[in-house]
């Protein structure tokens, strides 16, 4: 860790984080912190929860996965924050939600009771819990992600719900071993600019340094713009998060399905 | 309670004899004892069993469940019961599935299916949290305990919320001379005293000094089954203490077992128990605040039963530990302690009762396995919802070991404690860590369940005890 005061900073926002949080999501705002640390630049973190105002503008916004229950009681406020959100994407802030919380950050999420959540919109996905009886997805993935220099990621997917991308909608990595967004097209998440919505939690961040890199450096381009100084990072090696994403990798290929797509 | 006296059915006794040959040929080939699969092979064969050895049991059955503590909170019950002159029947460690159960049975019945001395016997048994709601009206209990409901293996049970959900529709249906024991201070067992005609009786800690500084990650019973948020006078750990909604009122109930007062120590703890108007002082030679619960949660069951509270404290202070659960061994000049840790919840009580035994900040060793077979979950995540960050700025040394030692050494870097040493393999990382502790110091062992099996075998063969199922209770 360095001491010295760093001469720059990002504003992490982290929405909902005392309800959204079944699946150790806390473990991704551990890694930027400390990670952010090691590249010399200070994390400001504002939890917002419910009533709590957001703030002006934010560089990072993190959401993680709730249970349906969880899920309903945040919905509707995350839906009436949909056009604060869709706007700050849009401006490039960086973003990353995971699993029921990715499945907010869609355009409506169907609940297993049949009830249907209004979502925040930022990527174009629709998901749809099916009834009991239906196989939850769940075990070790590996993707490979579309998004530059990140390559392979690995973790782990819990869900019940099947999202789907819509005409405008871009997915953030393929499925290579694992189920993915519905287990059928191949696709797992959603890119939209700097925002990244997955079902990868692990803590997903931790054992995914390039991820992690590439999350930190959008937030320096939101926060100082893509050619200033003060947004650059230099590569440094992650030794312990390289050997767990390593480990975390065997797993997946060892033990998930090798992805084929479902013919109809 | 009527003992059966019908016979059992001839394909129950094939059955029988074929379950207890798949035990011995499993032991004779050295197959982990065997203790899961006589019950395996003996309940396909003859699904009745099951209810075949609910109705010998003369003088009812005791189930134990919930996340944390079923393994030694059916230990100390029996434990109990033994020092009350009866002889309960009691599943092998951690086997808490049917089979399991089924195990048991097979294991202590004669030829003709009857146990013996069933009219005067108890069977204690630990299910399995998710298992419960479909074994429950099939066991029938006289005493149903409920400990707790954490997050844990949710790559198995999917959600808390489904786990809770299946217990209340199952309690709708409980006779009304079965006695429910719950935790007053965990709300989402508390709860399940409401829309049963079964008896309740609570048990909970009325110390506000055993409260934690500051609320833990690890909580998950925010939100009251009104929707409305909890708040909390004291938390004793994760969501676990003196809690009322905000929105509906509901507050925790009056414990009738209760906690007065509470003094931990590095090696166990000393308890005054308000037992229904009695006081009796209950001393624990187990560490740690989860240990108390365990402790209270048998005191209530044993007091269901009508043993008397002198037997009760009398059979406490000399009970050993369960298996794997703060069980010693003399190593090379060293003492080892293993401690079971497979969810957050119990992680972190581990991690407050090392601290606490180290109140001058002497140094702490400690071996660390995460292994990530179907028993400890496969999906590891929940090791970042545990504060592992408690131990930092402390003197620690750690060898993390286990099939996922890389993710548990990134764990443990991130939280500020840099492992000594990552080394996968149990006996190569046990002698890395005993060569870290110096003589006459202790190593603790912090493992998954599958690793805490095999680092036991390993101390056990060093320590010159034999193999688990030689020993095992009954
Ligand atoms: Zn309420």
């Amino acid at each position: 860790m360095t001491s010295a005061t760093p001469e720059r900073t990002i504003r992490v926002v982290t929405l909902y984080d005392d309800v959204m949080n079944v699946y150790a999501d806390r473990g991704n705002l551990i890694a930027i912190e400390a990670r952010a640390a090691e590249h010399g630049v200070g994390v400001d973190v504002l939890s917002v929860s419910l009533g709590d105002p957001l703030p002006e503008d934010a560089d990072l916004v993190l959401i993680g996965g709730g249970q349906d229950r969880e899920q309903r009681r945040v919905a509707d406020e995350l839906a009436a924050r949909g056009p604060v959100l869709r706007a700050w994407a849009a401006a490039g802030t960086a973003m990353l939600a995971v699993c029921g919380g990715f499945q907010l950050f869609g355009r409506w999420y169907r609940d297993a009771s049949g009830a249907e959540l209004p979502g925040a919109g930022v990527f174009d996905v629709t998901t749809i819990a099916p009834g009991p009886g239906a196989a939850r997805c769940i075990g070790d993935i590996l993707a490979s992600a579309e998004v530059d220099g990140v390559w392979e990621v690995v973790g782990f997917e819990n869900h019940a719900g099947r999202t789907y991308l819509g005409p405008g909608g871009r997915p953030f990595a393929r499925v290579e071993y694992g189920r993915g967004n519905n287990g059928e097209d191949g696709t797992e998440g959603a890119i939209f600019r700097n925002a990244i919505g997955t079902y990868l939690h692990g803590s997903l961040l931790p054992k995914n340094p390039a991820l992690l890199d590439w999350l930190i450096v959008a937030a320096l381009h939101h926060r100082y713009g893509e050619g200033s100084p003060r947004a650059q990072i230099e590569p440094r090696p992650a030794p312990y998060a390289e050997r767990a994403h390593a480990a975390s990798a065997a797993v997946a290929r060892r033990r998930s399905p090798k992805f084929e797509p479902v013919v109809k | 309670m009527v003992a059966a006296t019908a016979r059992s059915t001839v394909r129950e006794r094939a059955a029988l004899i074929l379950g207890r040959a798949a035990g011995t040929a499993a032991r004779r080939l050295g197959r982990g004892g065997g203790t899961a699969l006589p019950g395996l092979v003996a309940g396909a064969l003859a699904p009745s069993l099951l209810e075949r050895l609910a109705r010998q049991m003369g003088q009812g059955v005791v189930t134990v469940t919930g996340t944390n503590g079923k393994t030694t909170t059916t230990h100390l019950i029996a434990a109990i019961l033994r020092a009350h002159g009866v002889q309960p029947l009691t599943n092998p460690s951690g086997s808490n599935l049917e089979r399991g159960l089924v195990a048991a049975y097979v294991e202590d019945a004669e030829a003709d299916g009857r146990i013996a001395n069933a009219p005067s016997r108890v069977g204690v048994f630990e299910v399995d949290e998710a298992v419960l709601a479909r074994l429950f009206p099939r066991l029938t209990p006289r005493v149903a305990v409920f400990l707790n409901l954490f997050r844990d293996q949710l790559d198995r049970y999917g959600e808390v919320d489904s786990v809770g959900e299946g217990w209340g529709g199952m309690l709708v249906s409980a006779a009304p001379d079965c006695t429910l024991v719950l935790n007053a201070d965990d709300p989402s067992i508390a709860q399940l005293s409401a829309g049963t005609r079964a008896r309740v009786l609570t048990f909970g800690i009325d110390d506000p000094h055993a409260r934690l500084a500051q609320a833990e990650h690890a909580s998950d019973a925010r939100f009251c089954r009104c929707g409305g948020r909890f708040a909390y006078e004291a938390i004793y750990m994760g969501h676990v203490g003196i809690w009322r909604c905000t929105s509906c009122g509901e507050r925790r109930p009056l414990a009738r077992i209760s906690a007065r007062q509470v003094e931990l120590s590095p090696e166990g703890s000393r308890v005054d128990v308000d037992m229904d108007g009695a006081s009796i002082t209950l001393d624990l030679p187990m560490a740690g605040l989860y240990s108390v619960y365990n402790a209270l949660a048998a005191t209530a069951a044993a007091h269901a039963l009508g043993v008397p509270a002198s037997t009760i404290a009398r059979a406490l202070a000399e009970a050993g530990p369960a298996f794997g659960r703060q069980e010693r061994f003399e190593v090379d000049g060293r003492t080892v302690r293993v401690l079971l840790a497979k969810n957050p919840a119990g992680l972190n009580e581990l991690m407050r009762a090392l601290i606490a035994g180290s109140p001058e900040g002497e140094p702490i060793h400690l071996l660390a396995m995460l292994n990530d077979g179907v028993q400890d979950g496969q999906d590891v995540s929940w090791i970042y919802d545990a504060d592992i960050e408690a131990l930092a700025g402390r003197s620690v040394t750690v060898t993390c070991s286990g099939d996922r030692a890389d993710d548990f050494a990134l764990r443990w870097h991130l939280a500020g404690v840099d492992p000594a040493a990552v080394v996968p393999d149990t006996e190569v990382a046990l002698d890395d860590a005993l060569r870290r502790t110096p003589p006459g110091a202790r190593l603790d062992v912090v493992a998954t369940y599958t690793a805490m099996i095999d680092v036991r075998e390993a101390l056990a063969r060093r320590a010159g005890m034999g193999a688990y199922w030689e020993k095992a209770e009954r």
